[in-house]
This record gives C-alpha cells, sequence and structure tokens, in this order.
C-alpha cells in the first residue's frame, strides 16, 4: 500500500510515501534523523519515545501525547508532529531549564518522554495545577531519580507559569518560551494542508493499535493495513431514546472526559485513570479495547456491567449483539469477517441505581489489571431489581456473571447474602496462575472485590467483618 | 553553569549508542537464542535463514576467531552456545542483515534441534546436587556455638529474596567498526570498558591495543552492564570482524530482559541468639545464591553479601557462610548494592522476628547494637568514622519516632480496612571494590593551547553525574570556570586498564586522579610563572577564579594567556595520574582484613498504608539521615539517594522477577515485570544530609553515594509487615520478597 502521507513536524512540513504502518518511532529516528525520541520498550510502558501530535479543531490545533512507537506514520496526516527537538529553543526553556536545576535528569534516556509529557500537559489544559501535571507523567517510567526530583520541578514550573487569562494557553506559552515562536503559525499550516482521507480496506483493521502495534508491529509493517481512523468532527458520544451510544473509534481519554458519561458516572475519571497511560488512553479506543478481547480489558469489563450491546456492520448490514453473549473463548468472539464494530450501546443508569468499578494490579497505574470487575444495580423497595456483575483476569474472556447475576435479584442486599453470593461468584470463574498472578490469588481477589463493591455501596449495611 | 550532561538530555541532544550516525553498509545484528533452559545442542540448521533476502553472515560459534569464552573472573561462559546450552536466552547464533527487521525475520527461521535436559531454578536443590561455582566461603569471628549457650532468645528463619530487572532505559548495545591493520573499534554502552575490551579481545584472538573500547554515556546501568554489556560488544566485534562491515547490535527491551542476568536472588537461613535486654550475641546465617548458569561476577557479589551480613550492626560471634549456586537461570549480575541488599535483609528478618518473639519493638534492638567507633566486624576490620549512632539519633530527633509510631497506632485504632505500618532502617556498607586490586584509576589531563581543558577518565558516565562531580574536581585546582572543562568519552585508548564504574567508587576513585593529575600541572605552571616573571621559590603563587596571584597581588596574565605563554615556553599542559587507594587489602584464605577505605551510614524511616481489603499499599513517606560525607555536588548526590531508594523500595514491593519451573522467564515485557512509576513514588522522601561529616579518603572530603540509600528500600518490606500485623495481629508472615499485593492479599487471608 503506497499513500502519501503529509504533515509537519516540528517546524518542517513532511511529505513522505513510506510504509504507513511504520511507525512514528522509527521514522523520526531513522528517516529524520531525529535521535532525541528514544526507544525504550516498543510497548507503550515506559514513555521515552513520547510525542506530542496536534490536529486542527475550530482554528486550534488540540495536542495529545503519545506513544511513537505505537504509532503508525499514517496517523500524522494533516497533523503536527512535535519531538523533543520541536521544543529547543537557543537557551533552555523554563521546563528544560528546571529540569536541570532540579537535577530531574540524570541518565538521560527517559528525559525527552518526560518533558514532552509535561509540554502536552501545558499545551492542552486551561487550568494548571501541580496534581493534574503530574498525573501527566503517568505514562513515563524513569529508573534513576525516584521521581522526587520530577515532582520537585513539576511543582516549580507549575507555579511558575501565570496565565493572564486573556490569552490562549498557546500564546502564553510562547511568551513564557515554553514554547517557541512557529507554534502560533501551525494552525494556518495545518488549515492549507489539504489531507487525503486514504485509508482503504486492508486485511489487518487497526483502531487505535496499541496493543497490535505491542504484539505484532513487525507484521503490521509487511500488511495491508486499515487502520480507523475518527475525525474530530465525528461525534463520539450520544444519547438516543434513553441509551447511550459510542462509536467504537472513541479513544478511552475522549469516554474519561466526556462530560455526558460523567454526569451518570461520577467516578468515572477515577475509574479511567487506572486505564493504561495517558498516551496510552489517548489513543486505544472503545472499539480496540473490546475486539482485543483481552480477558483483563478494563472498557470491557466497564461496559459488561452497563450489559452494553454491540452494534456491528459489514457493508450496509446491520447487526445487534449483547456484549456478554460476544465472547466466546480467548481471543474468540462472534464478528464475521469484514463485520466492523460501529458502535457500543447501554441504557443509561436508571432511578435508585449504583456503579462500582474495581480494578487491582502490581502497580496501580500503567499496569494491566490482575483482576478487575464492576458492578450495576438498581433497587426497589430495598430488593435488587436489576444487577450485571463483571470480573476481568479470571477466566479466559471478560466475563458476566450471570449465576450470580440471577442468585441476586429480587433479594434484600445484607452480609450474609453476600457472603454467599461470593460463593456464587467462585463457581463461575477459572482463573490461570500467570506472570500477574496465581490462580488461588485470582479467586481470593474477586471475592475480596466483589466485597469491595458492596463495602463501598453500602457502608452502612455491608462491613468486611461480617463477610470474610 | 549547569550540568553538561543534563543540559544536553533535556534537549534530546545527549547521544547513546542508539543514536550515532551510522556509515554507509552498517549491518545490523539480532541474537538468537535458546528457548529451553538445559539442553544439548544436536544440531542447528541455518540455511533457510540464509536464503532470507537481505541476510548477510549469520555467525555460530564456530566462526569465533578467537575462544569462545567471555567469563571474566572465572572462564565458563561461552560467548555462543556450541553443545550444550545452560539458560533461556543463551545466546547461540547472531543474524547479520541489511535492517534489523530482517535480521529478527530470518532469525525465525533458524532452525535447532535439541535433546533436553532436567533445568535447576532452585539455588537449595543446585547446593543438593553439588553445582556450587566455588568452594562454600565462610566469613567468621569469635564462636558462636559457644555464644548460643550464653543467649536467652534463639530464633532461627529462612528469607527468601527476589531478582530484580535492571531496567535501565537504555537496553544492551554496541557498535563495532573494523579499522585498519585488523583492530576493531567499539562503541559500547558498558559499565566497563576495559573489561569489555578484554572480552572482545578474546573472542577476537587480538592483543589488547587492537580493540578500542568508547563509551559515550549509558542511559542507565545499576551494575547491569558492569560485566554484562561485553556479551553485546563481543558479538558486535565478531560480527564486524568477520564481516569488514561495521555492525550494529542493540538489543530490544524483551530480549535484553530474558537473555540478561538480573540481582541475584537468594534463599537464606539465619539464626539469631540474644540476651533478654535485646543485645545480639550471635548470628549464624548461610547464603544460598542463586548465581545463574556462568559465574560472572556472583563470587564477589557473595563475598558482599557476606561481609554485609550483620547491616550496621556489631556482632561478636558470626557465622556466615556463602554458597555460590550454579543454576539454569541467565547469568545473574551486579546490581546496585551487590550481594549487600540481600545480606541486609536477612539480618533485619532476623531481628523482626527476634523482636517479635521477645515482644518488642524491632527498633529497640536496632538502636542497641548499632555500631559504635572501634567496633570490630566479623572480618577483622574496625568500624572507623562510625556515624551509625550518629545518624540514627539525628533521625529519631529530626523525624521523631516516637510520634510516628503514636500516629500510627491512633490511626490503625481508627481505621478498619487501612492499617498504617513504619518501620527503621539503619545501613551500613563498605566503600572499596572488594578485590584490592581493583581500587585504582587514571586521569588524563590536557590543557589545550587557548586553555580550555579535556579531561580522560576511567569513569562511565551513566546518570550518577560523574562527570560533573569530575569537572568540578578539575574546576576547583584549576579555578577556572566549569565552561572551559569537558569531560571526555571513557576510551581505552586514551586511558587504559581501568577498573569498571562501579561499587561506587567512581568519583573517588577518579576524581582522586584527576586531582592529582590537575595538581601536577598547577605545580608545572606555578614554576613557570615564578620563572616568567622571576619570583623565587619563597613566593606563593595561586590560581583563583581564572587570575593569577602571587602573595595575594594579582599578577598581569589571565588563565587563557598563562596557558598561551607556557605553551610557547614548552610546558607540558599534559598530565597522566594514577591514583590507588592506600591502607587496603583482605586476605581471602583467612577472610580477615581492611577491605574498605571507608564506610557509609545511615538511618531512614519509613511508612507506609496498606488496604487490608484488596491487598495494596502505598508508601506514604521515607526519610533518611544520610551520611554523605561533605558533598560537593548536593544536587547530584540527593539524586542518588532518593533513585536509589526508590530501586529499593521497588525490589522489596512490586518488581518480581518471575521464572518457571523449566527456567523460562515470564515477566519479560516491561507489561509483566513493573517498576515504579510517578504514582508509586513515596509521596515524601526527605533526605537529610548528616551534619559534621569528614571523609579524608573520598575526593574533596565526601562519601560515595551510588548504592548505599538503596537498602532503605528494605524499610518498606518491614514497614508493610507491621502494617498487616495491625490487621493480622495472630498471623506469623513469612520473609519472602517481593512483597507484592498478591503475598499481601495471601499472607492475611490465607489460613
Amino acid at each position: 500500500m503506497k499513500v502519501k502521507i503529509h504533515f509537519i513536524c516540528n517546524d518542517q512540513d513532511v511529505v513522505t510515501d513510506v510504509n504507513p504502518a511504520m511507525t512514528v518511532l522509527d521514522y523520526v529516528r531513522k528517516n529524520l534523523n531525529l535521535t532525541g525520541t528514544k526507544e525504550g520498550c516498543r510497548e507503550g510502558d515506559c514513555g521515552a519515545c513520547t510525542v506530542l501530535v496536534g490536529e486542527l479543531h475550530d482554528k486550534t490545533v488540540l495536542y495529545k501525547s503519545l506513544n511513537s512507537c505505537l504509532l503508525p506514520l499514517v496517523s500524522l496526516n494533516g497533523k503536527h508532529l512535535v519531538t523533543i527537538e520541536g521544543i529547543n529553543q537557543k537557551e533552555l526553556n523554563p521546563l528544560q531549564s528546571t529540569f536541570v536545576d532540579e537535577g530531574a535528569s540524570q541518565c538521560g534516556f527517559c528525559t525527552p518522554g518526560f518533558l514532552m509529557s509535561l509540554t502536552g500537559y501545558f499545551l492542552s489544559n486551561n487550568i494548571y495545577s501541580v496534581d493534574s501535571a503530574i498525573n501527566s507523567l503517568d505514562g513515563n517510567i524513569c529508573r534513576c531519580t525516584g521521581y522526587a526530583s520530577i515532582k520537585r520541578s513539576v511543582e516549580k514550573v507549575t507555579e511558575g507559569i501565570n496565565r493572564n487569562g486573556k490569552d490562549s494557553n498557546h500564546d502564553t506559552l510562547v511568551k513564557t518560551k515554553i514554547l517557541p515562536d512557529y507554534f502560533l503559525t501551525i494552525p494556518e499550516r495545518l488549515a492549507a494542508m489539504n489531507p487525503l482521507s486514504n485509508m482503504s480496506i486492508g486485511e489487518v483493521v487497526v483502531s487505535g493499535g496499541t496493543d497490535l502495534f505491542v504484539q505484532q508491529w513487525e507484521n503490521l509493517v509487511s500488511k495491508e493495513v486499515w487502520f480507523l481512523e475518527r475525525e474530530q468532527s465525528i461525534k463520539n458520544i450520544w444519547i438516543d431514546s434513553g441509551e447511550c451510544f459510542i462509536d467504537a473509534r472513541t479513544t478511552i481519554s475522549e469516554i474519561k472526559s466526556s462530560l455526558l458519561l460523567n454526569k451518570y458516572f461520577p467516578q468515572l475519571e477515577n475509574y479511567f485513570q487506572y486505564f493504561g497511560s495517558l498516551p496510552i488512553r489517548n489513543r486505544a479506543t472503545v472499539g480496540g479495547n473490546i475486539i482485543n478481547a483481552s480477558p483483563i480489558g478494563d472498557m470491557t469489563i466497564f461496559l459488561l456491567a452497563m450489559d452494553a450491546k454491540l452494534h456491528l456492520k459489514k457493508e450496509k448490514n446491520e447487526r445487534t449483539v449483547p456484549l456478554n453473549n460476544f465472547y466466546t473463548g480467548y481471543k474468540q468472539f462472534d464478528k464475521k469477517d469484514n463485520e466492523l464494530l460501529d458502535s457500543i450501546s447501554f441504557r443509561l443508569p436508571g432511578k435508585n441505581s449504583h456503579f462500582n468499578y474495581e480494578k487491582v494490579s502490581k502497580r496501580t497505574f500503567l499496569d494491566i489489571a490482575i483482576v478487575n470487575t464492576a458492578i450495576y444495580l438498581e433497587e426497589e423497595n430495598l430488593k435488587l431489581k436489576e444487577l450485571h456483575l463483571s470480573a476481568g483476569g479470571v477466566a479466559p474472556f471478560p466475563l458476566y456473571l450471570f449465576k450470580t447475576r440471577e442468585f441476586l435479584l429480587n433479594k434484600i442486599i445484607s452480609s450474609p447474602l453476600i457472603k454467599e453470593a461470593a460463593e456464587m461468584v467462585q463457581t463461575e470463574i477459572s482463573p490461570i496462575s500467570d506472570a500477574r498472578g496465581s490462580a488461588e490469588y485470582k479467586r481470593l481477589l474477586l471475592r475480596q472485590l466483589f466485597f469491595a463493591h458492596f463495602i463501598k455501596l453500602f457502608p452502612d449495611r455491608i462491613s468486611l467483618e461480617e463477610v470474610v | 553553569m549547569k550540568n553538561y550532561d543534563t543540559t544536553r538530555h533535556v534537549r534530546g541532544e545527549s547521544m547513546f549508542a542508539d543514536d550515532f550516525l551510522l556509515p554507509e553498509g552498517t549491518l545490523f545484528a539480532s541474537v538468537f537464542d535458546s528457548s529451553i533452559a538445559h539442553g544439548k545442542i544436536l544440531s542447528i540448521d541455518v540455511s533457510e535463514a540464509y536464503k532470507y533476502p537481505g541476510v548477510k553472515k549469520i555467525i555460530i560459534a564456530k566462526d569465533i576467531p578467537g575462544q569462545n569464552q567471555i567469563g571474566g573472573i572465572i572462564q565458563d561462559e561461552p560467548l555462543l552456545a556450541e553443545n550444550e546450552v545452560h539458560f533461556c536466552g543463551q545466546p547461540i547464533a547472531i543474524v547479520l542483515a541489511e535492517n534489523l527487521l530482517i535480521a529478527r525475520a530470518a532469525k525465525k527461521r533458524i532452525k535447532i534441534e535439541f535433546e533436553e535436559l532436567t533445568p535447576i531454578t532452585d539455588p537449595r536443590e543446585a547446593y543438593a546436587k553439588g553445582m556450587l561455582i566455588i568452594p562454600p566461603r565462610i566469613f567468621s569471628n569469635g564462636n558462636v556455638n559457644e555464644a548460643w549457650t550464653r543467649c536467652d532468645v534463639i530464633v532461627d528463619g529462612t528469607v527468601e529474596t527476589g531478582a530484580q530487572e535492571h531496567l535501565y532505559l537504555e537496553t544492551q548495545g554496541a557498535i563495532a567498526f573494523p579499522t585498519e591493520g585488523n583492530g576493531i573499534k567499539i562503541i559500547s554502552s558498558t559499565q566497563g570498558p576495559t573489561a569489555t575490551q578484554r572480552a572482545a579481545c578474546k573472542v577476537l584472538g587480538l592483543p589488547m591495543h587492537q580493540v578500542e573500547v568508547d563509551v559515550m554515556r549509558l542511559g542507565g546501568g545499576f551494575g547491569g552492564k558492569e560485566d554484562q554489556a561485553n556479551a553485546w560488544a563481543a558479538m558486535a566485534a565478531v560480527s564486524a570482524f568477520v564481516t569488514k562491515k561495521p555492525v550494529k547490535l542493540i538489543l530490544p527491551r524483551q530480549e535484553d530482559m530474558r537473555m540478561t542476568g538480573k540481582r541475584h536472588p537468594y534463599s537464606i537461613d539465619f539464626k539469631i541468639g540474644l540476651t533478654n535486654e535485646g543485645k545480639i550475641l550471635a548470628y549464624e546465617v548461610t547464603y544460598f545464591q542463586n548465581a545463574g548458569a556462568a559465574a560472572d561476577l556472583s563470587t564477589p557479589i557473595l563475598d558482599r553479601t557476606l561481609f554485609h551480613a550483620t547491616n550496621s550492626y556489631f556482632v561478636p560471634n558470626v557465622k556466615a557462610t556463602g554458597l555460590c549456586c550454579r543454576t539454569n537461570l541467565p547469568p545473574n549480575t551486579a546490581f546496585r548494592g551487590f550481594g549487600g541488599p540481600q545480606a541486609m535483609f536477612a539480618m533485619e528478618a532476623a531481628i523482626y522476628k527476634a523482636a517479635k518473639q521477645m515482644g518488642i519493638d524491632a527498633s529497640v534492638i536496632q538502636e542497641k547494637n548499632l555500631l559504635k567507633e572501634g567496633d570490630e566486624f566479623h572480618y577483622g576490620q574496625l568500624a572507623e568514622n562510625s556515624k551509625a549512632r550518629a545518624c540514627w539519633n539525628e533521625a529519631k530527633e529530626k523525624f521523631k519516632f516516637g510520634e510516628i509510631k503514636k500516629n500510627v497506632e491512633i490511626f490503625n485504632l481508627e481505621n478498619k480496612l487501612n492499617k498504617k505500618g513504619f518501620a527503621c532502617i539503619p545501613i551500613c556498607f563498605g566503600i572499596s571494590f572488594t578485590n584490592t586490586f581493583m581500587n585504582q584509576a587514571s586521569a588524563l589531563v590536557h590543557i589545550y593551547s587557548d586553555g580550555s581543558v579535556g579531561i580522560s577518565t576511567a569513569a562511565v558516565e551513566m546518570g550518577q553525574g560523574v562527570n560533573e562531580k569530575i569537572r568540578l574536581v578539575a574546576a576547583e585546582i584549576f579555578s577556572i570556570d566549569k565552561s572551559k572543562i569537558k569531560i571526555e568519552t571513557t576510551n581505552t585508548t586514551r586511558v587504559a586498564n581501568t577498573s569498571p564504574t562501579a561499587a561506587s567508587s567512581a568519583a573517588d576513585l577518579n576524581g582522586k586522579a584527576t586531582e592529582l593529575a590537575c595538581k601536577n600541572l598547577v605545580g608545572r605552571l606555578v614554576e613557570f610563572v615564578k620563572n616568567e616573571f622571576g619570583f623565587s621559590a619563597s613566593n606563593k603563587i595561586e590560581f583563583k577564579d581564572g587570575l593569577i596571584f602571587c602573595d595575594g597581588n594579582k599578577v598581569d596574565l589571565s588563565w587563557n594567556e598563562l596557558i598561551q605563554r607556557a605553551f610557547f615556553k614548552r610546558v607540558n599542559l599534559s598530565a597522566h595520574a594514577h591514583y590507588a587507594v592506600p591502607g587496603i587489602f583482605f586476605d581471602k584464605d583467612k577472610n580477615k582484613g581492611n577491605a574498605f577505605a571507608y564506610y557509609s551510614f545511615g538511618t531512614a524511616v519509613v511508612e507506609v498504608t496498606v488496604d487490608c481489603l484488596r491487598g495494596t499499599y502505598v508508601v506514604d513517606s521515607v526519610k533518611a539521615v544520610h551520611d554523605f560525607g561533605k558533598s560537593f555536588a548536593n544536587v547530584i548526590d540527593r539524586g542518588q539517594a532518593e533513585g536509589a531508594i526508590m530501586q529499593g523500595i521497588g525490589w522489596m514491593t512490586m518488581e518480581e522477577v518471575i521464572y518457571n519451573s523449566e527456567g523460562k522467564l515470564l515477566t519479560d515485557a516491561l507489561s509483566t515485570y513493573k517498576v515504579p512509576d510517578i504514582h508509586s513514588a513515596p509521596k515524601e522522601i526527605e533526605v537529610h544530609f548528616l551534619e559534621n561529616s569528614e571523609n579524608p579518603l573520598g575526593i574533596f572530603n565526601s562519601k560515595a553515594i551510588g548504592e548505599p540509600p538503596l537498602m532503605y528500600g528494605i524499610g518498606t518490606f518491614f514497614a508493610i509487615q507491621n502494617a498487616m500485623k495491625a490487621f493480622r495481629p495472630e498471623k506469623e508472615f513469612q520473609f519472602f520478597a517481593p512483597l507484592t499485593p498478591e503475598k499481601v492479599l495471601l499472607g492475611l487471608y490465607k489460613e
């Protein structure tokens, strides 16, 4: 597949027709000889290759931090790519200078990635706080500093940027020398570009690709790849007759920050801060998460507990499958060849409903769950009128706990009941021992997280002492 | 004036091995490795791989021109497996191709047949089967057998410590270039340029002057590139030698993880005896060190375990036995602390177990037994200039141990699901290579005719700031601006016979050598000034801030002018100096001697909160009083301490290397092997520099800092365990590290 890709890299226009599936990491390092972007792991787990990608939207450019090792070159079409070299000016900018003063860079290999994430934070937020700036570094690993000096730098820098309220944050960042002047020319230059929508059907469908590019980046380079990219203008999350619809290409970041969804799930930001890292969330899609069929897919676990439905499309034919009936085995699911997952829908939370999501991983952030689970329930006259319970990491695919649901429906929540239900849960699962944990541990952990749902939702009715 | 290296890092302009522009025709190497942990190679067929378009050469053992041997201390490690394989990930062949994708794709077409043999992964099993790399090592003093009879309390137990992956952000790698006259130049990411040179020479069959190793900097080393950088450099060298083309070999992360060794896992039996007052009378300990398939640095690592058996405590009767057990894991290797952390963890476990039995706080035993001035270690050296008690006392007062304890108790009374725990951890770490001969270094200082200075030493910059420290040393002696001084790459042609940058000693050894060389030059320049201006021998010539003074009066001459004039008067403006640490020796037969130039001390207190419903935890704070001597680079030293603490916490908590029973690494990627991220860093980290500490044996009175603070991380284990005890006071917990969320939850709930 030959396509012409046109983008701006830092201050330079680039037109290329190399393999569109080549990763941005390889392209900038090898073809552009911009070696500030480092290869640390090639699986989006270290952040040394973090770059920013800006997309024109209503005359401003929206920037995202992304892992260039998981990013196909084609996704840059019509966009602005920023590498560490792209923020360099004659003198060190305030971020760079503070990192040096605080000793926030030791061996230096991770440093460009940290600075790109931080620059991305300042570019993509209007209000700055130390905590949220630190959160933007959740995809960057440093093995030298122990992070203390990095945190001190973030504190200094964040508190040092004063916004006058009138300027756009891009103007502010140029004025404070965090960004070079040329950033102000980018909106016009992007507007003048006319990127072709050039993604035709290929043998491998990639939506986000934050897992596919980990597993098979070498294969992807040699195949015809169909990249599903959603343009900013296409709506992603909407409500129709009491149901919430999500376009399959919606990213996790878009879901996490969706005002609409946050209205119905006040803890949503909280749940999804544990999904990958910011650069992963900026790229991974809900459809990708479902079709990837990981037994511990965080989004799938969430959606299973909302009893979601999948809307599949093949040319003009549409078909709807309940998510809890979609998976048939490890990485096996009810999708036909050439059928694409178009959207996902679920009924909005009803009256007297409760929702909770739990995830435990070896490391709390940027880690795959050992076990994750979500619950949705509605009470009526104290009885459980509706209940959906999901569990990941305990079966070959994301599990919907049918038996436990049946057992709990129409009963009154109490400690003895939950204790009994926890035993029912154990009959539905079949965890295996692997690098994430032993089967014994996963069983115990799901029990604990099942209890956690109720202890958290009904602290007055359920206590740990009564259930264990 | 800012630190040169970091100034380049933040601009993405610093060069690592992977960043060099390559000459046309460079080949790319991919290493084919063993998929089994133990077996005989029956056949290797590379013919299909050769057919892959773009493949230029496939190198197997018989293609090696010199000896197929890279063992450093003990000659037991082939570069490429020939007849047998001894661990999963052992290199067997090198595929060289036009680009890396081709090399990697072709590699999959290599066919190999094995006769599988049973692998051993457990050091105790290896010991039982007589698989020791060297005979048992025993360090002892007093008489433990006699001492037990005088003890009021005796407890024994078992300790397990896990492996730890270095996870330097820059993976292993090298680029080799053929040079004129059948020589090779290697750009390597190595902590030990000379060791790398030696390994390459051995496999090439060349004398050392034919191989030049050059090191720009490392993207982290932590010990993982002390010995284990050699293999990749040697492979690149052989490949370049055979093909007569430049060869680049950079390990992809997963291959780095599965092919290279880690911090040694240890299985340890201990027995400790105390008086009712908590005075330790005797300690007996046996270390089953899981060395992996080849010796690598296991034997000196085991020695350091034995040296640090009693951590920061005085114990009159000690018997420490070290067993270097050969298993079918990748050869384990140096990792920050070098065997010390395992010893200290076991000692602390022994104290905690004794404290539990005695119904007292572990801190009571810790405090009572801290080293005093002049206490004798079990290997005969005296604890001189001991700051063990000074650090403890200052930490106790500054961080208010009493208040911490009270607050934790109150929190635990008020909270059901979450429990807090805290632990104090004193440390003592000996500074010097315990192989005495290695405590030497050289510096070559050139003053160029324009007044700028270039310095070459044996030190490798890997993030620890040694370049900046050496610049500070030279800037101080010459009294010129740092901007005039450049630290050159570490290069075996400029500075020969180097010791690796390891054992926290690079700044001391190379700083001292630089100091000598600079003083040497200053001496010549002073003589020159005296002659030039007709001053007498009694006149005092001083260099200050780039100016020259005679008896306090400014001489009309700037540094640059001085140098230019000296050059025209044919003054030698280059100096080479060699430094050897004085006063150290160790008798390896008796295991007695003054092995260390000095000791580093400190005390930390670690606080954690455990979610006893989910088994997860957070480290609330780590506060330490550490003896830096007189630090002359505070930002660097603080950074070293903070980073080491974090690595120590990682080792004790989430960093879990898992091999299955077939010796296959399950945690072979960053998705399965987790190191601390910014959120798992302690919420508060406070490192206080002990006041009034002098250390004439360190550069400018400072103390080595790379390794010692790592061992504060050990406190995290016991802090978590203390929180668990608050939730389940009746339970007995095991001393098995790392204490992952899995171990916490199973510990709390499994009956």
